[in-house]
Formats: C-alpha cells, structure tokens, sequence
C-alpha cells in the first residue's frame, strides 16, 4: 500500500488527476475467479485510465483485441489514439516505443511472443536498458516489454524458446515472471508504473487458468513490488524455487510428495531480475535443501544463476546436497506431442529430482 | 573603440607634433554595415513534392554572425578533439565533424529549441547546437566528471533537454526518433522531431519500417540523411543501389540539399518542419555533406579517397568559408570582426580543454550509480563475491 502511494506520488505528475476518489466499494463477492489473462486484461485497462500517457502498441492488439486476447475490449474502450495496431516490424516498433518513453510517454509494447523480441533486442537492451546509465541519469526510458515467453503447446522449435535468462543477463532492465492472476495483476500494473524498462514474461499457458483474487488484489491501487518473491507454501525439508507456469507443478508435486511425509517450501520467484536471493537464502537455512525448476535451458539458465548465488551467500553452509535443477531439456522444441511432453519438466521430474536430493 | 583610437592617435599627434595616428586604422562604425541581405540559394532536388523550399534566403548581420560563430565553435572544438585524442587524453570512439557544420546550424536555425533532435555517432555538433556547452562536451570525451554525462557515457551517448543523443548502433535511433514524433503527435504539442542519419545507415532494414510506421501514422518527424559519401570506408556506390537518399522513403516526399550552405540547410530545414508540422505526416531530407576527417579517429581517410578531393573540398565548398565570404563582400561584417571572432572562440575552446584536461574522473563510488531511475539504492555485485557496491538512482 505504501509503495503504491509512493508510486502513485512520484508517477503522478501531469497525467493523474489530482483529486481520486477511493469512493464505496465495488460490489463484488469478496475473492473471485480471475483468469491470468483477465488479469491482464484488467491491469491495463486500469493503469491506462490513471494515467493517459499509458499506451499500447502491438500486432493485432487493437482490432483483433489482442493474439491472445489479452487486450480484448481496451481499443473499443480507449480508441485509436491508445491502443496501436503496428504493422509486423518488431524492430522499428519496439524502437518507436522506446522513443516515445524517452519524450514523455509510457508505452506498453506487445510483443506477440518474446520470441520475435529477437528481432527488436537491440532496441530492448541498447536503447532502452543502457540509457539511463549511459546518460548518468539524464535519459529515464519508463517502458514495458511484454508478451508471452517459453514453451506453448505443439509450436515447436521457433516458437517456444524462454527469454529469462537472456533479458535477465542485463542490467539496467527488470525482468518479471508472473505465475498466477494476482501475480499477473500486480506485477503488470507495478511495471507500468515503474520508470525503468520492465521485460515481463508471460505464458501462453496460464492465460486461460482462473485463480482466485483476494478483495484486496481486486483493488486498482493494488501492486505487487517487482524485486521480491512469495512463498506460496512453507515446508521444512527441502525448498523449491520458480517462476512462471512451473510454480504450478511445484505445488502440485509438493502436494504429491507430502503423502511420503515430505514438506516442500515452494517459492515463486516473480522477479527474476532483480532477483529476491534472500528469500531463497532464508528459506534454504531453514529447509538445507534446494531444487530449482524452470521451463528453460539448463545452460547460463536462472537454475544457473541461483546456484552460484547460493554459493557466494551464507546458505551455502546450510546445505545437505548440492543444489540441483530441474530444466528444459537442451535441446531445440520438437513438435510431436511426446516428444515434447518430454522436453519438459513433467510432475514426476520434479518429484524424482526433490528425492533424489533428498536422498530418499 | 576604433574610434576613440583615432581620437587618441589625433590628439597624441597634436601633443607630440609626430604624425603617429597616419597609422591607425579607422575601421567603419557598426552602422556601416548592411543590416540584412538576400541570397540565391541552391535549388534542392524534389521528390513527390510540387514545391520545394524557397530559392532565395534572407539573412540579416545578427544571424550571420551568429551562425560563423556556431560553425566556427564546431569546428574549433572537434580539431581540438583531434588534438586532444592524439595526446591519448580521448580514448576509444572518436567521431569527428570538421566540414558537416552547415548541417547542424542549419537545422537549429530553422527549428525551435523545444523541437526534438535526435542523431547518431557523429554528435558533437549537434549536441553543441543542442544547448551543451564546450566545456561539457570536451569533459565528457575526456571521461571527466564534469562531462554532460558525468564521464559515463563518452563520445557517442551525451544528452540534453530535448536531445537525445549521441547513439551507437548504426541506424537504431532512427526507429526512436519516429517514437519521438509519435509523443509529440500523442501529446498535440506542435512539435517535430528531427532524426538524422548517414547514408551508411540509410541501407538498415529498421529505417523502413519507420518510413513506414511514420507515414502511416502521419507522425511528424523530419527524417534526415547526412550523406557525406562514405559509410567508414565504403563509398556510397559501392554500398547502395540507389544513391538517392532522398527518394529513399518512396512514398515519403524528399528534398536533396546542398548541405554544405547553413542558408540551403536552414531553409530546407523550415520547410520540412512547416511541412511536419502542418499535420502532413514525415518528410526525408538529404543533406549532401563532407567530412575532412575519417570516420573516427582510428581511419586516417584518405585509404578510400584522395587527398585532392579532401583539399577540393575544402577550397571550394567549406561551410565557413562559404558564411565568410557571404559576408564580407555584402558589407555585413568586417574580417576584423571575423578575426576577433575567431580568437575569442579559439580561447573558449582552449579554456574548455583546459578544465576537460584537469577535472577529476568520476569518483569510484558513483562507479553503479543511474542503473534505474526512481528507485531505492540496490546493490550491485562487483567483480568478486566480497565485492558489494552501491547503486543510486
């Protein structure tokens, strides 16, 4: 709440309207079924109506309401001027983008999957990462890059690569991975608010999966701080860390794995950049075991990364086993449906690797 | 003060009875001059467009002598640059200026100050015109802490107030100055952007996605290619199948300018902003130009051109030259006051060598520092796991 304030007061500037009414409540039912991709839907629609600098610009997010139907009903909503059908030129429009963030505006550019980001990631990391730095402070770059990222279903190799770990590498960007709706709703809506250049990866996955919001998620001040993780179920043995859609199968393999009498701490990491290492350390001091999932490649991955950070830090002592990860499978995404289902981490993997560590 | 010279030379002559003040030089008083004269300019070259900027441009002695003193500035600070990158005080990317001055004085006469600019590499001129003083610019080059951008950003990433560098990757500020126009169409301000590029960046496949994006969106942004003839080494022949630049953006209306007469550039430069500006969507304008020096300072210039086509140039089509002698034979200025003009720029020059040289490097402790903005202090690891620094917005 106080950093939403805080947020609202340093964003506020021109565009909010001074007075803001909170006004009565909305009547709606005190948590309610909000699917990942309504979730969404919602935070844009708010963050725009707060502050009209908000825009977005994409393929197919204006009339066809979005590829994924992310941003139904916001070009009915805000008209042409605010949300942006842009031809299929990811580089030169996610360098207008960028521009526009350094001349006032506050863009939400879509990228239709992170996998065409490749074409425009000199515009992600050279224009608008670095320029803070390079201009001491003289050029902020308040963007949004969002879009869906890693494996969908039978989209094969080009289609179905995860960006974490390549956005992640570089600072000056902030790179967030939402699991569920609430996740969804506040990290968007953080982001949108942040001055800096959020990379936010979506999955195609989860648009569809409904969770239930709290009253207090529903509300449009509502955010979610980007840099820290939540522990979405505490156990004592062993802690599981990930991000995105792989939460999902943590807790459903912890869930599995309490019946052999085994207590899984499962953390989402929400942010992977920067990256709540603490969360993890304090976690792992208590549990002495750690396994990482994640739907990437194993090499230079964010299961990579959390291993040499746990080395480095005072949770290193604390471990009964080596750190183990849990992966994609290294190796381009075939299209046949088992050969797919086996390029990634299934339930059972995750079990069989939280054993193994175990030593049970 | 020439006159009260010869005042004092009369009454020196009367005291002593020696004819000293038969050598003072009465020069004319201010009010000889001519105020203001008209000039026949170049012709440009149209491209989908039925007129083109004016054949005749006015320029009063204020204005002349404002824009000698910008060229002038330019030039003087990039040869310092030269020199200064020569004593190994400029390290790494060095893009010099010298014989593209037109352009930048041209282009700042003819638009607002709260109009956007937005360039490449080669951006010391422009970031002078941009409102940068010399002293920061030659501090930044020099990696001092009294660089426009505390030493952090070097050659090719200076900032202003409505100028946004200084880029590096050939031909990627192109696509953010169509971002900046589409703020500037967002927003309703009145505003253009003007985005330059080179004729070596002129052959990048995101260049035409923006010709694109901004004619579709009717974006008012002035797009600008500097074509000095040579992508580094590669003459404009052996790089393009189409040297004309101008035509480059197809359905986009051009103009070709002689880029080398600040009166060309100026009024090509108000026509394509009248044009932006009249809500008529994205205009290319190809400013035909010459750089004495090579790429940067790591090219010599002269492995893929003549000396001799360096030195024509430079005889014949020299932007200050050129200002110069406009000047002098319409009477709206006198070589003296050209010359006093030269000296005093020449010291401002030296001064600001003289701090870029002797302020102190950025501290180590800022070393993190600006990675966000509006954010609470993070740490950054340094080299080593025992290597905790601080970062502050």
């Amino acid at each position: 709440m106080a950093l939403s304030l805080r947020c609202f007061l340093r964003c506020g500037k021109n565009a909010v309207s001074a007075v803001r009414q909170r006004g009565f409540h909305r009547s709606v039912p005190a948590a309610a079924q909000v699917t990942v991709r309504d979730a969404l839907n919602q935070a844009m629609d708010e963050e725009m109506e707060r502050d009209e600098r908000v825009f977005l610009m994409g393929e197919e997010v204006a009339q066809y309401d979005g590829a994924y139907k992310v941003s139904r009903g916001l070009w009915k909503k805000y008209g042409d001027k605010r949300v942006i059908d842009t031809p299929i030129s990811e580089m030169g429009f996610a360098g207008i983008a960028v521009g526009s963030a350094m001349a006032g505006l506050r863009p939400i550019c879509e990228f239709m999957t992170f996998n065409f980001s490749m074409q425009a990631i000199d515009q992600v990391i050279n224009s608008a990462a670095k320029t803070y730095y390079m201009s001491a402070g003289l050029q902020a770059v308040p963007i949004v890059f969002r879009g869906p990222n890693g494996a969908s279903a039978g989209v094969a190799a080009q289609h179905s690569q995860c960006f974490a770990a390549w956005y992640a590498h570089c600072p000056g960007l902030k790179v967030v991975s939402p699991w569920n709706a609430e996740d969804a709703k506040g990290l968007l809506k953080a982001a949108i608010r942040d001055d800096n250049p959020v990379v936010f990866l979506e999955n195609e996955l989860m648009y569809g999966v409904p969770f239930e919001m709290s009253e207090e998620s529903q509300s449009k001040d509502f955010t979610i701080p980007i840099g820290k993780a939540k522990i979405e179920r505490q156990g004592n043995h062993i802690t599981m860390v990930s991000h995105s859609r792989f939460v999902g199968h943590c807790l459903d393999a912890a869930a599995v794995l309490a019946k052999d009498g085994i207590e899984c701490e499962v953390i989402n990491l929400r942010t992977i950049r920067p990256m709540d290492v603490e969360s993890i350390e304090a976690s792992v001091m208590k549990t002495n075991h750690l396994v990482t999932v994640e739907g990437g490649w194993p090499q230079f991955g964010v299961g990579a990364e959390i291993c040499a950070r746990i080395m480095e830090g005072p949770a290193f002592n604390y471990l009964d086993a080596p750190v183990t990860r849990v992966t994609g499978v290294d190796i381009p995404m075939p299209y046949a449906k088992i050969l797919e289902d086996h390029s990634l981490p299934q339930i059972k993997d995750i079990i069989f690797s939280v054993k193994k560590t175990l030593n049970v | 003060m020439k006159a009260m010279l010869a005042i004092i030379s009369n009454a020196l002559c009367r005291i002593t009875g020696k004819n000293v003040g038969a050598r003072v030089v009465v020069s004319r008083s201010f009010t000889d001059f001519t105020p203001q004269a008209t000039f026949d300019i170049k012709q440009c070259d149209l491209h989908r467009l039925e007129e083109g900027p004016p054949l005749k441009a006015e320029l009063t002695r204020e204005q002349g002598l404002q824009y000698y003193r910008t060229m002038q500035t330019v030039r003087r600070m990039e040869l310092k640059a030269d020199q200064l990158y020569k004593q190994k005080i400029i390290r790494g990317f060095c893009h010099l200026y010298d014989g593209q001055e037109a352009c930048a004085a041209g282009i700042e006469a003819a638009i607002n100050r709260s109009d956007h600019l937005i360039t490449a590499y080669r951006a010391h001129g422009y970031t002078y015109t941009r409102g940068v003083t010399i002293k920061e610019i030659l501090a930044e080059l020099t990696g001092r802490k009294g660089g426009v951008a505390k030493g952090k950003g070097g050659s090719m990433h200076m900032y202003a107030p409505y100028f946004y560098g200084g880029n590096g990757i050939v031909g990627a500020q192109v696509p953010l100055g169509a971002g900046i126009a589409l703020a500037c169409r967002y927003q309703g301000n009145n505003q253009v952007c003007v985005t330059l590029y080179g004729d070596g960046a002129a052959n990048q496949g995101q260049l035409f996605e923006s010709f694109n994006m901004a004619a579709l969106w009717k974006l008012p942004c002035i797009f600008i290619c500097e074509n000095n003839r040579y992508g580094m080494g590669t003459s404009v022949e052996r790089a393009s199948a189409s040297t004309d630049y101008y035509k480059r953006g197809d359905f986009i209306p051009g103009l070709r300018v002689d880029g080398m007469d600040v009166l060309c550039v100026r009024e090509a430069a108000k026509f394509a902003a009248d044009y932006c500006r009249s809500g008529k969507g994205p205009i290319v304008m190809e400013l035909q130009t010459y750089r004495y020096h090579g790429h940067s300072m790591s090219d010599p210039g002269v492995s893929y051109r003549t000396r001799e086509e360096i030195q024509e140039v430079r005889s014949k089509n020299d932007p200050i030259t050129v200002l110069k002698e406009r000047l002098l034979s319409n009477n709206m200025a006198s070589a003296e006051e050209l010359k006093d003009i030269d000296v005093a720029i020449r010291k401002e020059v030296e001064d600001a060598a003289q701090f870029a040289t002797s302020d102190p490097e950025p501290p180590l402790e800022q070393l993190c520092n600006h990675i966000f903005c509006n954010n609470p202090p993070v740490e950054v690891r340094g080299t080593n796991p025992w290597s905790k620094l601080q970062s502050v917005s």
